[in-house]
């Protein structure tokens, strides 16, 4: 009899890993998303440079997330990247090359549109497939003896479409509050003045994929619909988020909207956690199913306990160290 | 044609990692030779040392970033195309990878930044420190990766039930049988690959009358180095060769290209493996001289590959040709570190044309001997995948198909072609503009922590800056 419930710290563990990466990452990458649409080129140089210092650290989260779930539960780890195959592979290839942009972009001059368009579209891209993960991760997955036995697009539907978006105006909607929040002066007043149609077109998609997602699948219909319980909570915390975004918008705080659309993700993510909980490759395997054996669960978890705490301090004074507003023309002339 | 997505799947794999193996083995040793050059400038403050550490921190910075990027494609390949092999081995791969992407990211979060941003920022003491810190990161990062990698090729310390290793012991299955020999071998590579960059680009600048002193003083350090590294490395893979003996004789005696088991087998210098009939087409060699460079006798048996059915043996020639290039190379190494001493006499090492134009070209034969003592190993272990345990076939993705594979092969491609060619040209670009002192471009982003931005070097040829001295500066230069 094993001491600790170590699957159970694993998932936790791991969930508090992918909400860091989403709401981390996800700022940076709707920067990205926003990109093209951005007034003018000098409005490009600081929206590009109110992210430069802390994205890689960002992305940190989803290698150490990856390399996490293949220790800890890797049945997750070898079905969802067999079933999403292609998905990976735009995912991987738009991060290549939003990466690079970031190092290339002002080292160059007359090439730099094309990093620019590097940057979009690598962001774009590597977002919508997230976005599609999570869909596909509701839609469940075909599996035989802990083997995925579907097909290599079977991820692709119209639900899976509809999340990707979904995430893309979320991430947007992230990018444009952090704007918000680092910038000041013309970019920041077409940052509060995109902010208001991103969260409009957040809460259609949104909405239109918590009404679809109970249809999508049995098991969370019954979650939801049986008796009605406390995790109705979640959806009107998201509710108030967005009114709390609305009105900060219309009273020009310069940080409350960001902090509202964090609000609003952790609502929503925990709103597809307990949808499926505690189904990690629904609908077939629990997280108990899916885990990998004891000591090694208990081998990685050592080091890590050591580790996480300093990944976060550091993190945090990354995040201090580069405080406060970003003006144009600082850091590049 | 059916497309065979076993095949597609290895030749994806070996171009991924082939791509990606190649900047991780310069930056290890690159690593330790700035940190050897910032304790100079620290001891003695003689400036050449700091000069030739900014540009050579530089350099890091650029290939350690293309690094990275390769290596994010690496930690997913295991799950797309051989996610069998990921389920049976996570309980050992997993823990040992995820300590590997906490290493990497203490070494690229906390000291990398000092490293290539603080010279001026923090105290000298610790500008040092931080960079022996990376140079330790980089080599605790290629322990686990190698621990991972010599544990596929001598399993040990784990067991296999129901189709899933089970660790029985860590410390075995760590330091598994060919862990040492491996690790040594790839540590003197690294310092050997560092070590012949360093040297040729310095005999370049040399060529051209760049920066004298100091890249004179890099050429003779790199040269003093590689004069005991470039023997040593022969007598550790003889070492690693006698290891693996011992563990994969398939692999032995495909490396040999010795079908037959038998006693005073040759040294083959040249053979055409023909593997359909299990024999040479045409070979010439020195008589017994494989027996006893493997047993130590001059009729030592020699095992043959055909001792094993034509199922479980590795593609010969693929294995003989690479040892082959890889061993010839290292003796090209050690022929070019020797005459380096010779031209000492007279203190001729750094004038002799034809010795510095040899080491601007040896510059890049590491990544080729490298390249192939990966293909060595690697393909001398097919069709295993775990040695003895689980084949190739069984590690792949079941749902994979020929198209799926076809299709990610092109796209890694195409992404890797694009954005390496980028990362080479740019490479390029700040070895041309070189260590001398000018005017911090102008447009250069300062912005901490990006690792391409301790080079100061703009993407384009420049065209205002002295290589083209003579020229009017437009006022406007454009940029905005």
């Amino acid at each position: 009899m094993e001491l600790f419930d170590l699957p159970l710290i694993w998932a936790f563990i791991i969930g508090f890993g992918i909400i860091m990466y989403v709401l981390m990452d996800g700022f940076d990458l709707g920067v990205g998303i926003l990109f093209p649409f951005a007034p003018n080129e000098e409005a490009r140089d600081t929206m590009m440079n109110s992210v430069a210092p802390v994205w890689d650290g960002n992305e940190t989260w989803l290698v150490l997330g990856g390399a996490g779930l293949l220790a800890a539960f890797p049945m997750v780890y070898s079905i969802f990247l067999p079933a999403l195959y292609i998905g990976v592979f735009l995912l991987l290839a738009g991060l290549i090359f939003r990466g690079v942009a970031f190092e290339f972009r002002f080292k160059a001059r007359t090439s730099r549109y094309l990093w620019n368009w590097a940057f979009a579209g690598g962001s774009t891209v590597a977002s919508f497939a997230q976005g599609a993960v999570v869909g596909a991760y509701i839609q469940g997955f075909e599996t035989a003896n802990g083997v995925y036995v579907g097909g290599a697009l079977d991820w692709l539907t119209p639900f899976t479409v509809l999340t990707g978006l979904g995430m893309l105006a979320g991430y947007a909607l992230l990018g444009s509050t952090w704007l918000i929040m680092k910038t000041e002066g013309n970019l920041q007043q077409w940052a509060y003045k995109i902010t208001l149609p991103l969260l409009l077109a957040v809460l259609v998609v949104f909405g239109i994929i918590g009404v679809w997602t109970p249809f999508v699948d049995e098991m969370v219909r019954e979650r939801w619909f049986s008796n009605l319980s406390i995790i109705w909570i979640l959806p009107v915390l998201t509710l108030l988020c967005a009114i709390q975004i609305y009105r900060s918008v219309r009273d020009r705080r310069d940080g409350m909207p960001f902090v509202a659309t964090m609000g609003l993700f952790i609502t929503t993510y925990l709103g597809l956690v307990v949808s499926r909980w505690p189904y990690v490759v629904p609908p077939e395997y629990t997280l108990w199913e899916a885990a990998s054996a004891y000591e090694s669960q208990l081998f990685l978890l050592l080091g890590l306990l050591f580790v996480i705490p300093i990944v976060l301090a550091y993190t945090a004074w990354t995040y201090w160290v580069f405080r406060g507003k970003v003006r144009a023309g600082e850091g590049y002339h | 044609m059916e497309l065979d997505p076993l095949i597609l799947s290895r030749i994806q794999f070996a171009f991924v990692v082939s791509f990606h193996a190649i900047f991780p083995v310069f930056t290890i040793g690159l690593a330790s030779y700035i940190a050897v050059l910032e304790g100079l400038a620290f001891k003695t403050e003689n400036p050449v040392w700091v000069k030739l550490s900014a540009f050579w921190t530089k350099v890091f910075a650029v290939v350690f970033g293309m690094g990275v990027v390769s290596g994010i494609v690496m930690s997913f390949q295991f799950g797309t195309n051989w996610s069998n092999f990921a389920q049976a081995s996570a309980n050992f791969l997993g823990p040992i990878l995820s300590y590997e992407v906490v290493t990497a990211f203490f070494l690229e979060a906390a000291f990398l930044g000092v490293l290539l941003f603080g010279r001026d920022k923090v105290p000298a003491g610790v500008h040092l420190f931080a960079a022996i810190m990376v140079a330790t990161g980089t080599f605790i990062s290629s322990f686990w990766i190698l621990s991972a990698n010599s544990w596929m090729q001598t399993p040990a310390g784990t067991e296999l039930r129901d189709g899933v290793f089970y660790v029985t012991s860590w410390s075995e299955a760590i330091f598994n049988p060919s862990f040492p020999y491996r690790f040594a071998h790839m540590a003197l590579a690294s310092y050997l690959t560092g070590g012949f960059v360093v040297a040729g680009v310095s005999a370049w600048y040399l060529l051209r009358g760049r920066e004298v002193e100091a890249n004179k003083k890099a050429l003779s350090m790199c040269l003093w180095l590689l004069l005991f590294i470039a023997p040593a490395q022969a007598v550790l893979g003889d070492f690693h060769g006698l290891n693996t003996l011992e563990h994969q004789p398939t692999k032995v005696a495909a490396m040999e290209g010795n079908w037959e088991t038998s006693r005073n087998v040759p040294l083959l210098l040249f053979a055409i493996p023909d593997q359909e009939n299990q024999r040479n087409l045409f070979e010439i060699g020195i008589p017994s001289l494989a027996s006893f460079i493997l047993t130590h006798e001059w009729d030592g048996e020699v095992p043959g590959v055909s001792a094993v059915p034509v199922d479980e043996q590795p593609p010969v020639a693929i294995v003989f040709w690479s040892f082959r290039i890889m061993v010839g190379i290292g003796l090209l190494m050690i022929a070019f570190a020797v005459t380096g001493l010779v031209l000492r006499a007279g203190g001729r090492y750094w004038r002799t044309n034809w010795f510095l134009q040899g080491m601007r070209f040896m510059s890049i034969a590491p990544f080729f001997a490298v390249l192939t003592g990966w293909f060595v190993t690697e393909v001398g272990r097919a069709p295993w995948l775990v040695y003895g345990q689980m084949t190739q076939a069984e590690a792949l993705t079941p749902s994979l198909t020929g198209g799926m594979a076809l299709f990610t092969l092109i796209g890694y491609v195409v992404v890797y072609a694009l954005v390496f060619s980028a990362g080479v040209y740019y490479l390029m670009r700040v070895l041309y503009v070189g260590l001398e002192d000018r005017d911090e471009d102008e447009h250069e982003a300062d912005r901490p922590k990006r690792p391409f931005s301790a080079a100061h070097v703009p993407f384009e040829i420049d065209h205002n800056s002295d290589d083209t001295v003579g020229t009017a500066k437009p006022v406007n230069q454009g940029g905005h």
